[in-house]
C-alpha cells in the first residue's frame, strides 16, 4: 500500500507497510497512477506527451530499484504485532478534582463534574489508586501518573500527598513515578510553579491561543475572560522549565479555524512547546466541527506547515505536538499499531476510585472498569481494548496512516459510533492532514541542510 | 536518484523483532489527551 500526496508544492510517497518516505517529481507522480503493475503500453501511452521517453524509463528504473529493495508497494507480513507479556497496567489519569473554577463552554467533563456530582479525590482513595498501579504493573517500572480534573491545582494538597507516598513506594517496589499534571493555570503561583518542576516530568497547560479565541470559550465562573491570568502564569512556568517538558495544550473549534493564527500568537508570547487541538463535540454544538469545515482546517494546517518551517529557519522555531514525527528512533510496530491503550496499559481513576478505560469514559456506566477502593478490576474489559489494533478494525486496515495514528481514539470512536473499533471519521481525516504536514516538514528540512 | 529523493528508507518491519517491550510512554498522557499519534515518541529500547 502506497500513499501518494502534496503539501505546499513539495510531492511525497509514502510505503505504509516499510515506513519508507520519498519526495518525488512530477513525473514519478504521475507514474505512481499506473503502480503497482505499470503495464508499459499503458504507461507510455498516458505520459509520452507530457514526458521525454528516456525520462519515463529513467524513473521507472528508480521506481523499480525501490520495488526491489522493499521501500515501496512491500506487503505486510508480520502479522498482528502485540505487546509481549501479560497484560500490564503503566499508566494512570488520577481525577485529583471532579470540579473546576473555570467554565469553559466545550468542556467535554460537562465544566468539571463529568456530569456526575462535583468532588475531590481524598488521600486515602488516591493512596488505593496508586497501590492499584503498582500491583498491576508487573515488571515495567517506569509509571506514569498524570494528575487531572477538572482542576487538579483545586485540590493541590492532596496531590502533593500522593506524590510523597508515590515516592514511598517506589523505593519500596522498585518503581519509578512519572507525575505530570494537566491543569488550566488559573491557581498557578511561585510556589506551585517550584513544587511542579521539582515534582513533575510534564505539565499541560490549557490556553487556547489569541486572547479573543482564549476568552470566548475559557471563562472564569463569573463570565469574565482567563487570558489575562492565564497567559503570564504559564509563560513563568515554561521559562522556569527552560521551555522544556510541558505544553502550552489549547483547542480550536468552529470559530477559529484559521487556528494557525493561535498557534502562531502562543509561539509569538514565547511558548516552545504547543498542541493545539480540534475540538471533540456533537454536531449539534454550534462550536462544533463538521465535515464542511475540513476544508479550511486543511488550508490552516498548510499555512501553519510553511510558517513553522519558516520560523526554524530563523532560529526561532518551535514544536507543534502533532507536527513532530521521528522516523528513525519512532516507537516499533508494535506500539504503532495499539495507539494509546486506553482500557489496556492505560486506565483512568475518579475521585471515588472508579476505574475507566480513560478520562473520556469517565462516566460511560457501561465502561466502567471496577474500583480502586475495593480493587476489583474487569480483565474481560481489558482484554476487549488489548485486542483492539489497527488490524482488527477495518477502517484502520486500508488506511496509509495506521502506523502513524496508531487507530485513532477508543473514546471519539465510541461516542460518535458507538463501538470502539469505528474511529470518528472527521479526527481520521484531520489526524491524515497533519501527518501529511509531518512529513513534509521533515523533507523540507531535511533536504534544504 | 534523478526523480526520487528517499527521506527515509523504512524500518517498520525490522522493529517487529525487537518490539513489544511496553517501556514506552503512554502517547495520549504527553500533551493532547484527546488523540494518540504515536510517531513522536521515542522507543526506549
Ligand atoms: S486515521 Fe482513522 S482509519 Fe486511519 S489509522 Fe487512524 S483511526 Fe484508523
Ligand atoms: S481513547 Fe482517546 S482519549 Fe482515551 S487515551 Fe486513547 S486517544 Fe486518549
Amino acid at each position: 500500500m502506497i500513499h501518494k500526496f502534496e503539501v505546499n508544492g513539495i510531492k511525497l510517497v509514502l510505503d505504509v507497510n516499510s515506513g519508507a518516505v520519498h519526495v518525488i517529481d512530477d513525473l514519478v507522480w504521475d507514474l505512481l497512477d499506473h503502480g503497482p503493475d505499470f503495464d508499459t503500453d499503458n504507461v507510455y501511452k498516458a505520459l509520452r506527451g507530457k514526458y521525454p521517453v528516456s525520462d519515463i524509463q529513467e524513473a521507472m528504473d528508480e521506481l523499480n530499484v525501490l520495488i526491489q529493495e522493499n521501500m515501496l508497494y512491500t506487503e505486510w507480513d508480520g502479522g498482528i504485532p502485540a505487546m509481549a507479556g501479560e497484560p500490564v497496567i503503566k499508566a494512570m489519569c488520577l481525577h485529583a478534582a471532579h470540579d473546576c473554577n473555570l467554565r469553559c463552554s466545550y468542556c467535554f467533563a460537562s465544566t468539571g463534574d463529568f456530569k456526575g456530582e462535583r468532588e475531590l479525590l481524598d488521600f486515602e482513595t488516591g493512596k488505593k489508586a496508586l497501590e492499584f498501579l503498582v500491583r498491576h504493573s508487573g515488571h515495567r517500572r517506569n509509571l506514569e501518573v498524570d494528575f487531572f480534573g477538572g482542576e487538579p491545582l483545586m485540590n493541590f494538597d492532596t496531590v502533593k500527598q500522593l506524590v510523597a507516598y508515590g515516592r514511598a513506594l517506589e523505593k519500596k517496589h522498585n518503581k519509578k513515578f512519572k507525575f505530570t499534571i494537566t491543569t488550566n493555570g488559573l491557581l498557578l503561583d511561585d510556589d506551585t510553579i517550584d513544587y511542579i518542576n521539582r515534582e513533575f516530568v510534564n505539565v499541560v497547560i490549557s490556553i487556547d491561543g489569541r486572547p479573543e479565541v482564549h476568552d470566548s470559550m475559557r471563562k472564569t465562573c463569573t463570565g469574565r475572560g482567563s487570558y489575562d491570568i492565564i497567559a503570564p502564569k504559564a509563560l513563568r512556568l515554561a521559562d522556569s522549565r527552560d521551555q522544556n517538558n510541558y505544553y502550552v495544550r489549547g483547542t480550536f473549534t468552529r470559530f477559529n479555524k484559521d487556528f494557525d493564527k493561535d498557534v502562531l500568537h502562543l509561539a509569538d508570547q514565547g511558548f516552545k512547546q504547543i498542541s493545539v487541538e480540534p475540538v471533540v463535540a456533537p454536531e449539534s454544538e454550534d462550536y462544533a466541527l463538521t465535515k464542511a469545515d475540513l476544508k479550511d482546517i486543511f488550508a490552516a494546517y498548510g499555512r501553519l506547515a510553511e510558517a513553522y518551517i519558516k520560523r526554524r529557519k530563523e532560529g526561532r522555531g518551535f514544536n507543534f505536538f502533532h507536527f513532530m514525527v521521528d522516523l528513525n528512533q519512532g516507537p516499533c510496530a508494535a506500539k504503532r499499531s495499539t495507539g494509546c491503550g486506553a482500557g489496556n496499559e492505560y486506565i483512568a481513576v475518579t475521585p471515588r476510585g472508579d476505574i475507566y478505560p480513560c478520562h473520556q469514559f469517565v462516566g460511560d456506566e457501561e465502561y466502567r472498569m471496577g474500583s480502586v477502593v475495593d480493587g476489583s478490576f474487569d480483565r474481560e474489559k481489558q482484554l476487549r481494548f488489548r485486542g483492539t489494533n489497527v488490524f482488527t478494525k477495518e477502517k484502520c486496515a486500508s488506511c496509509w496512516a495506521k502506523f502513524y495514528c496508531s487507530g485513532g481514539c477508543a473514546a471519539n470512536a465510541f461516542h460518535f459510533n458507538g463501538s470502539i473499533d469505528k474511529p470518528y471519521d472527521l479526527g481520521c481525516e484531520m489526524e491524515k492532514k497533519r501527518l501529511e504536514c509531518a512529513l513534509a516538514i521533515k523533507a523540507l528540512e531535511t533536504f534544504e541542510e | 536518484m534523478k526523480h526520487i529523493k528517499t527521506l527515509h528508507r523504512g524500518n517498520l518491519k525490522q522493529s517487529l523483532s525487537k518490539g513489544g517491550c511496553g517501556e514506552c510512554q503512554a502517547s495520549c498522557q504527553s500533551a493532547c489527551k484527546t488523540s494518540c499519534t504515536v510517531a513522536n515518541q521515542s522507543c526506549q529500547k
